[in-house]
């Protein structure tokens, strides 16, 4: 047997595999599919404040390698989360964590206080990086003061693991990555999606309702491989890489660039059991290479 | 109901005209329930420009012969694709996704399905289901022109079949909205699937008369199954995910 078990700072994973946050609705949508208590930690849905509806349709585009999503938070609020999701989930055996976004520092804190209050979700992932919102979202975490200030300021009232979803949109991504650890994030996970878009060249119209929108899928892989790897050698809390994972292999690219856990996103929408593969292909590359513990090989890259 | 992915055997891929075929799958193990109005999502594998799933609607289902039909209209590289599979291949499902139409408990109720290009193939499945039931049909089938009208003799099996063609190949000229089968306006139900124009006008019929009316809506997605909110479409109630909450809606419902 391999330890799985990995460290996110105040918090322990049982294995490093993670789903993303609006990959894996709240779990639940996956439950026909496998024992989703399997895997290390999930990531709920995008949660703000109060009730959002969202962008107009259409939201999607299918690109090369990928995909663009638009959705622009569309959710219940934080509220609706407690009282009507919290009670069905809080009993999986996994760790989850609660996406949290907003349009003003008040709106961050005042949800992660409300998130405090729950006491089977032990951590925050704290979204700076949403490219689909016009208030909010990734104009907190494109600059050094602002991200520095929201998580500042969240971190003054959460007490629990407090993960910080960085954007790669951004000129140096480590400024970034260091600015929030000085301010007490206890992890970063990145990237989000890139700002991308797709034009209709017969109707001459952007695809999108909002033109633009959140590139995402394996068409992003190298460069947030990069980044992970730039981020990792710059701050010293754990990071959890994401971006374009399809299988396994991927999966240990990015932990030895320096990801101590991994988050699954658009590769759910195409094989809903693909977090249960990764975790298997983990496990059976660490037992063929003679490793103990999937620590051996975070940020293991010979370079 | 519960989801399902498997992989089911392609036993037979027909070509119906240049634009459509007709795909016939048997699974390896017994079928689970699926009610007409839901949909699949299948796997394209081998396209390097298809990304996602492809959402198509359930054509018609034999639990005897232990068969699902596909009905896919050709629109781009992934349904190319898809056109080309050889008899024994095996195609991967998620499924079965999606609600159903809302059902008159009378059996005597006076049922008009409305159905236009592709969006006939849900038709079938609940023309059928309708007449397993016991109750009578009347389908309304639009095309282009008679090569655009599809599986005729299927769904003769299950009701009285009435057609129109836009360039008046094939029964009345015009659009379905257009037949003079709506000057009865005696319908207990509507339910319709096309071109969304074509639902809108059904829709405005419905409305002015006082009919019941369900449309099945066909918005792009990425999932299926209601986790990446990308399918969303206006209603009563806000957005609302058209792969969870739909495909099929009340047309009083919408905010279309």
């Amino acid at each position: 047997m391999v330890d799985l078990n990995v460290n996110l700072g105040k918090i322990q994973l049982k294995n490093p595999v993670m789903t993303a946050s609006g990959t894996f609705g709240y779990g639940l949508e996956y439950s026909d599919f496998f024992d989703i208590s399997r895997i290390g930690g999930i990531v709920v849905k995008g949660t703000t404040l109060r009730d959002r509806q969202g962008n107009d349709y259409p939201r999607m585009a299918e690109t090369p390698s990928g995909m663009l999503n638009a959705v622009g938070l569309q959710n219940k609020g934080i509220e609706h989360f407690a009282k009507n999701i919290y009670p069905l989930i809080k009993d999986i055996n996994t760790s989850i964590f609660v996406n949290v976004s907003g349009s003003t520092v008040e709106e961050y804190v005042e949800t992660a206080l409300r998130v405090n209050e729950l006491d089977n979700i032990p951590g925050i992932e704290l979204n700076i990086s949403c490219p689909n919102v016009k208030e909010g979202g990734m104009a907190f975490g494109t600059s050094c003061p602002s991200a520095a200030l929201v998580v500042k300021e969240v971190r003054k009232v959460y007490s629990k693991e407090l993960m910080v979803k960085l954007s790669p949109n951004v000129t140096s991504i480590t400024e970034i990555a260091k600015a929030v650890e000085d301010e007490g994030a206890d992890s970063v996970s990145l990237i989000n999606t890139l700002l991308g878009m797709a034009i209709d060249a017969e109707r001459r119209k952007p695809v999108l309702s909002t033109v633009t929108g959140g590139l995402s899928g394996p068409a992003v892989k190298p460069i947030a491989l990069c980044m992970v790897w730039q981020v990792y050698n710059a701050v010293k809390i754990p990071v959890v890489g994401m971006g374009g994972i399809m299988n396994a292999r991927d999966a240990i690219e990015f932990i030895l660039a320096g990801s101590s856990a991994i988050q699954i996103g658009t590769a759910n929408f195409i094989d809903p059991t693909v977090s249960v593969k990764v975790l298997e292909g983990i496990e059976e590359y660490l037992i063929r290479h003679k490793f103990s513990s999937v620590n051996d090989i975070i940020g293991a890259l010979e370079v | 109901m519960k989801k399902f992915i498997h992989d089911l055997v392609v036993k037979d891929n027909i070509e119906l005209n240049d634009q459509y075929f007709l795909l016939i799958l048997k699974g390896n193990s017994p079928l689970p329930e699926m009610l007409p109005g839901q949909f699949v999502e299948v796997r394209v594998d081998e396209s390097p420009t298809t990304f996602l799933r492809r959402p198509i609607s359930i054509n018609y289902v034999d639990y005897t012969t232990n068969e699902i039909w596909l009905l896919i209209q050709i629109v781009g590289d992934g349904t190319r694709k898809l056109s080309t599979l050889k008899s024994g291949s095996l195609l991967n499902l998620i499924y079965p996704l999606g609600n159903t139409f809302t059902i008159p408990d009378d059996k005597n109720s006076n049922l008009l399905l409305i159905g236009g290009g592709v969006g006939t193939a849900p038709m079938l499945f609940l023309g059928s289901y309708l007449n397993d039931l016991g109750y009578k049909c009347t389908f309304l089938l639009g095309g282009r022109s008679k090569s655009n009208l599809l599986q005729l003799s299927d769904f003769e099996k299950y009701g009285n079949v009435l057609t129109t063609t836009e360039d008046g190949s094939f029964g009345e000229k015009g659009f379905v909205t257009q037949h003079s089968v709506l000057n009865n306006r005696d319908f207990d139900a509507i339910y319709t699937c096309g071109p969304t124009p074509m639902m809108k006008a059904v829709a405005d019929y419905a409305l002015k008369n006082n009919i019941f009316c369900e449309v099945s809506l066909e918005n792009t997605m990425a999932c299926g199954f209601g986790t990446c909110l990308c399918c969303v479409t206006n209603t009563t109630e806000g957005n609302v995910c058209v792969c969870t909450e739909g495909p099929v809606f009340n047309i009083t419902k919408l905010k279309w």
